[in-house]
């Protein structure tokens, strides 16, 4: 039997309230099938399973909200075999405080009957769900029972978009408090001249159709893994101990016009190709800005980048994203003086940066690590 | 197609690419990446939508020609003439 739990999809998140179930007992699941929507501060979030099996009991009903590693459902997966924790916990090792244990009371008073997508909308909007009139089964609150309250008021439309911009932001700000208030960063920097990295670039999107173009952040990403791979101790989570983490998967910072940042992951960029890694962000960057990520897109994350393109600064020295243990900062690609070989020339310059954390790995290990970065975004044929 | 014709159709795709800013806010020498603040990721999604919906291939040393709704205008409606003939 197969434990179900509410995944963490990120260190700022303790609870998640399930929306709906998208399976019912008895039900046959294989491994990627998305089983339910869980309303989080990100937004409502796909969760997917990691097993396959048959749906056996669902523990928790929708609506309610559960603390992270909460038992959801279990899944029979024909094994028999003895309830294990550790199973389906698409999770960072990051343990729950007892404190949220609990059961996060969230109810009324009374119970008032309203679908899931109902009380959403009206909390989105500010709609107070006790004042609306039912029309359902039952008297039940409709999503066009709320929407004809929102329609009637006079209010001006940004307010919706205002509530959930604003829970992004506490997440955010949850998950970065977090990080300065745990992690003694340090942080290196470098500069790379990228005139080889460049010129392989344009002649690699000649070959291309226009919508297999790469972007520069696909050698930066790749790079970034051939360089951990030579200084595993950035690739992993910090929880009491360094745990270091086989694959690499990476975080990419998405920034919303609204305000805030989602960091969906790239899972395995080691073993992904150039072009796969691109496949991969023309997937998930549209849907981190539609606020339509998978659990899988925020789970698991071993380390982060964020590249700030074109345009913008020379330099960002990013705030690590607990658990994890380092971010590596790309900023805009700038003409600047060079000096080589004891010549002066002007060429276009790659700051990079990286914060690491202090408790996991000392200077001469980010060190290495930049400088193998440097090295790697130098050959990018052997990419 | 006319060049007000394409206007709009820039204006939709635009608005695909970036729905929460108001590409008919864009005056004509605006800079549309700084205007609407277009990452270097959108910016190549819009170059694929300009593909895709007229059938314009924009190769990368172009992006310098297509910065204002100006530019972007004549340098399609430049390229749909060499295509018909």
């Amino acid at each position: 039997m197969i434990e179900f739990r509410m995944p963490s999809l990120g260190a700022d998140m303790e609870a998640g309230t399930l929306c709906e179930w998208l399976v019912k007992p008895g039900d046959t699941v294989k491994r990627g099938d998305i089983v339910a929507t869980v309303d989080t501060q990100k937004g409502l979030i796909d969760i997917e399973v990691f097993e396959e099996g048959r749906i056996e009991k669902l523990l928790i009903s929708e609506d309610e909200k559960v603390p992270v590693g909460s038992l959801m459902a279990l899944i029979d997966d024909g094994k028999g075999t003895p309830v294990s924790a550790t199973v389906l916990i698409p999770v960072t090792t990051e343990t729950i405080t007892p404190a949220v244990e609990k059961k996060i009371e969230t109810e009324l008073p009374h119970r008032i009957k309203a679908s899931p997508l109902a009380k959403k909308i009206a909390e989105e909007n500010g709609v107070d769900i006790s004042t609306v009139t039912g029309t359902g089964e039952e008297g039940a609150i409709t999503k066009e029972d709320v929407l004809k309250v929102v329609a009637e008021r006079t209010s001006p439309p940004e307010e919706k978009k205002g509530a959930s911009s604003e829970s992004i932001r506490m997440a955010v700000a949850a998950a970065m408090s977090k990080s300065n208030r745990e992690i003694p960063h340090y942080y290196l920097e470098t500069e790379v001249d990228m005139t080889k990295a460049l010129a392989w670039l344009t002649a690699a999107n000649l070959q291309r159709s226009v919508k297999e173009r790469l972007l520069p952040v696909v050698l930066y990403m790749k790079a970034t893994a051939k360089a951990l791979a030579e200084t595993p101790d950035l690739n992993g989570h910090w929880v009491n101990a360094f745990l270091a983490k086989k694959e690499i998967n990476m975080g990419f910072v998405v920034s919303l016009r609204t305000g805030g940042v989602m960091i969906p992951a790239i899972h395995d960029v080691g073993a992904k190709t150039i072009d796969e890694i691109m496949a991969s962000l023309n997937d998930v960057i549209p849907r981190a800005r539609a606020l339509k990520l998978r659990s899988s897109d925020l789970s698991e994350t071993t380390i982060t980048i964020t590249s700030l393109g074109e345009g913008s600064v020379e330099t960002v020295y990013g705030v690590i994203y607990p658990p994890q243990v380092a971010i590596v900062g790309f900023g805009s690609i700038s003409e600047q003086p060079w000096a080589e070989n004891g010549m002066l020339d002007v060429r276009p310059v790659l700051n990079i940066t990286l914060s690491a954390d202090h408790r996991a790995t000392d200077g001469a290990t980010g060190s290495r690590f930049l400088m193998a970065l440097k090295n790697h975004l130098q050959k990018p044929e052997l990419l | 197609m006319t060049e007000d014709e394409l206007k709009i159709i820039i204006a939709d795709i635009l608005k695909q690419i970036a729905p929460d800013t108001d590409p008919a806010k864009l005056l004509p020498d605006d800079n549309i990446r700084e205007k609407l603040e277009i990452d270097s990721f959108d910016a190549l999604q819009f170059i694929v939508a300009l593909d895709e919906k007229l059938g314009v291939e924009t190769p990368e040393q172009d992006y310098g020609k297509i910065t204002t709704l100006n530019t972007l205008v004549s340098y399609i409606m430049d390229k749909k003439k060499a295509i018909s003939k």
